[in-house]
């Protein structure tokens, strides 16, 4: 999984029936400290996250496992927002 | 599979339900030498791993195999904990 932040939504009106009622949102991938990374993905959300919210994605088939994602066309699944990351061993 | 070196935790309260009780930790993946290679990640815990433990992940879809299988959206996670760095040797 990797940490997120929300950028902004997508609109799709025409899309795979079995994305109806699916909310899509742009994340950008962060660091751990949590400064920008490049880049961006469309993910559907599970969890009603917002605007600004860090947020665990998961990516590939394994989206597909979140609840309420069987059998539907993604590859990105928002599965939480992140209240605290703690990083507390640097000499790794 | 992949060493990883367990660095941190993460929190969140608010998970998809197929998540719920499940300890998530941040892993620094390691060459061969053990040192740092490419960027963190979140994984899940399947086996009781900590901060500062060497471990090994998996990624994919098979990640969510330790697991009730159908049912844990995870693309990273901790499946073993390697007893101690002198257990890592290279022929």
């Amino acid at each position: 999984m990797i940490i997120a932040r929300i950028l902004g939504t997508v609109v799709s009106t025409q899309k795979d029936e079995r994305l109806l009622g699916k909310k899509l949102l742009i994340v950008r991938p962060i660091n751990v400290d949590g400064t920008d990374t490049t880049g961006y993905v469309v993910a559907v959300d599970t969890v009603g996250a917002g605007f600004h919210e860090r947020v665990l994605v998961v990516a590939g088939s394994s989206a597909r496992l979140a609840q309420g994602m069987k059998d539907i066309p993604v590859d990105a699944a928002i599965v939480g927002v992140i209240d605290t990351v703690d990083i507390t061993a640097p000499d790794v | 599979m992949q060493l990883a070196r367990v660095i941190g935790t993460v929190v969140a309260s608010v998970k998809n339900e197929s998540l719920e009780g499940r300890t998530l930790l941040v892993v620094q993946t390691l060459n061969k030498d053990l040192e740092p290679a490419g960027k963190p990640m979140v994984a899940v815990d399947s086996v009781g791993a900590g901060k500062g433990d060497l471990v090994f992940w998996c990624r994919g879809k098979e990640a969510s195999f330790p697991f009730k299988r159908e049912d844990t959206p995870t693309d990273c996670t901790i499946i073993a904990i390697v007893d101690s760095n002198a257990h890592v040797t290279q022929a």
